[in-house]
């Protein structure tokens, strides 16, 4: 018995020193002016200006990164570690909001708060009426990339294009309920947000209907797949297709007129943040105009910060696949977080879909 | 004595951490609804066509891959037996050698020489062959299983086989059997603890594999794996993936009954 008891002391001492552990994590160096735990989606901004935070301001900064919204949320809302600030995207803040997660940022304490675009800040008060916890960092529109040999004559200008028995076995559809379900609620002109369980199901008939012509599913390889010439048409945000560009520039995109889903990603500070000035002089300093625009040339998604602009090459501020104009931005809607009934609806036809 | 069990601690530990405590939470998951209480809903859902549908389908495509790793495996695992001391260390390297390598770089390599305007269409191009389409087919996850788990196959069979005494062979030969009487009622039999242990090891991965069929099968190949892999990371539903992985338990504990009826020696525990 003394034994098990051992052990049972054994495995605790374990956990607590492997907790006591992580939480320190790189505590050791901690900046003059403490530190900052920031969660982001991996690759999200160019890793140098770390560097540069961190000697502006004498703040150290704590990086981890994660891949998918939904892996973000369990960490977050269990508690697992304390973060201050944390990027992610639209739906999912709406979400977070709703349960208590979060907190609303001190605005007196992020002044370039003023370089972002009001349009985009219009927009957010979609999912964060009022602004109040959210500050964009990143924007995408998704649309339609083609290549144009291939299409030759057609205009591509609408998501029915994807339904055209001409480009059989060369379409590429995103792997992702929710974004086919968009595509194709759009192509029959419903809200790529409903509810209705009649307009899942025409849609799901739209998207079984497709999938004899779709070559593949796939949500990051659309862009290899169209570069190397595997497929002629596809879906994917427009910063992608900036890269596209850089390796093939036979390739065209088009938003299509039936109007689009896009996403606002922004910069939240979760309710338990430890060091939430700190997080807002994160947040203050990625709004700076220069970093904006360093992180646009790292990642060519659209920046939301106005003050860039001044900073980025006209070639691509021209450009209304990166830089969407407001006629674009007028048929985009964020996708909303949905009641838990509808995923199932959703998720349920969805695997109809990829069962016929 | 009392040292081995001191020393055990850290073992507990992982089994208690790595083990008992997942299996635990995903029971808890799996009996649970959505809005709380118990239910049986997650566990009967394997029911519905869909889901019937995978887990045929994974059955189907991990039977096959089982069937190939099998036939491709015996007469290597016979012809390693055969070769020289020195020869034999080198082939046996030569099958471990890829397993060194992350299995998702590799099933990427073939997503890479598959794909239609891949490494093996352009060969195909340039000595006047059509075009074939081979990426997003059943058969390429067959062969991305088969390639990945094959040395999983070949190890457990080879252990077992290298271990045959020759004097049986010698001696059933004396006896005037011929070579096919000899793999009949000689080798095979004594073979049997390492094909089961095979068998194992590769149906198993094969049937829950989602990476495999998700990068092979463009999206188009879906699984029961993949399915439950939804589950978690976009529907956000624990509960229903924890119960459809508590059906392909079943599965699981099946093939374990099968080895354990089998191997009594324990002479396949290689791995």
């Amino acid at each position: 018995m003394k034994k098990k008891i051992a052990v049972i002391g054994l495995v605790f001492a374990m956990v607590f020193t492997m907790t006591a552990l992580t939480s320190c994590g790189g505590g050791s160096g901690a900046g003059e002016n403490g530190e900052v735990y920031v969660y982001c989606y991996g690759d999200y901004f160019d890793p140098e200006i770390i560097e540069d935070f961190e000697a502006e301001t004498g703040i150290k900064v704590i990086l981890d990164s994660y891949d998918t919204a939904e892996e973000m949320y369990p960490v977050i809302k269990n508690n697992a570690v304390d973060y201050d600030v944390v990027c992610t995207s639209d739906y999912m803040v709406e979400k977070m909001i709703k349960e208590g997660l979060l907190q609303p940022v001190d605005k007196s304490n992020i002044p370039n708060l003023e370089n972002i675009d009001p349009v985009y800040l219009e927009k957010s008060e979609v999912f964060d009426p009022g602004n109040q916890y959210a500050v964009p960092h990143m924007v995408g529109v998704a649309g339609i990339v083609y290549n144009k040999t291939e299409v030759g004559d057609t205009v591509i200008d609408s998501w029915a294009d994807l339904w055209d028995p001409k480009f059989a076995d060369s379409i590429v559809m995103p792997d992702s309920v929710r974004d086919d379900f968009m595509i194709s609620l759009r192509k029959l002109g419903y809200d790529q947000n409903t509810t209705d369980p009649k307009e899942i199901e025409a849609a799901a008939n739209e998207l079984i209907a497709q999938k004899p012509l779709v070559y593949k599913y796939a949500n990051d390889a659309a862009r290899d797949l169209l570069i190397d010439g595997s497929a002629n048409i596809g879906v994917v945000w427009n910063g992608e297709y900036a890269y596209i560009l850089d390796y093939n520039d036979d390739i065209g995109y088009c938003v299509p007129k039936e109007g689009t889903e896009f996403f606002i990603d922004s910069w939240v500070i979760p309710a338990n943040a430890k060091n939430k000035a700190n997080a807002e002089a994160w947040i203050n300093y990625l709004c700076e105009a220069d970093v904006a625009a360093t992180n646009f040339e790292y990642l060519y998604y659209t920046t939301p910060n106005k003050a860039a602009y001044d900073l980025i090459d006209e070639e691509y501020l021209n450009n209304p696949a990166i830089f969407p104009t407001e006629d674009i931005l007028a048929r985009c809607d964020s996708l909303r977080t949905l009641d838990d009934e509808t995923i199932d609806v959703y998720s349920n036809y969805w695997k109809q879909v990829k069962a016929s | 004595m009392k040292l081995g069990k001191r020393w055990s601690a850290p073992f507990i530990i992982m089994i208690i951490a790595g083990t008992v405590i997942p299996i635990c939470s995903i029971v808890y998951y799996g009996f649970t609804s959505r809005k709380g209480g118990f239910t049986l809903s997650n566990i009967t859902a394997m029911a519905e066509p869909e889901h019937l549908e995978a887990l045929g389908l994974a059955l189907l495509l991990a039977l096959i891959s089982t069937l190939v790793c099998l036939i491709l495996a015996f007469p290597m695992a016979m012809i390693l037996r055969e070769s020289k001391y020195g020869k034999q260390g080198f082939m046996v390297f030569v099958f471990i050698l890829p397993m060194w390598m992350n299995f998702l770089l590799r099933t990427m390599a073939w997503q890479v020489l598959l794909e239609r305007n891949g490494v093996i269409n352009s060969v195909l191009g340039a000595i006047g062959l059509p075009k074939q389409q081979l990426m997003n087919t059943p058969g390429a996850v067959v062969l991305g299983m088969v390639y990945d788990f094959l040395p999983f196959m070949i190890l457990p069979i080879y252990n077992v086989v290298s271990k045959i005494d020759n004097h049986l062979i010698e001696a059933a030969y004396d006896l005037g059997a011929d070579k096919a009487y000899v793999y009949r009622k000689v080798i095979i039999p004594l073979s049997v603890p390492g094909i089961v242990s095979g068998i194992t090891m590769v149906f198993i991965p094969g049937l829950t594999t989602f990476v495999i069929s998700n990068m092979l099968g463009g999206g188009k190949i879906n699984l029961i794996g993949n399915i439950i892999e939804q589950e978690f990371t976009v529907n956000s539903n624990w509960y229903l993936g924890s119960g459809l992985s508590l059906v392909m338990m079943i599965f699981i504990i099946i093939s374990m009954l099968l080895l354990a009826k089998f191997d009594k020696t324990g002479e396949s525990s290689f791995i």
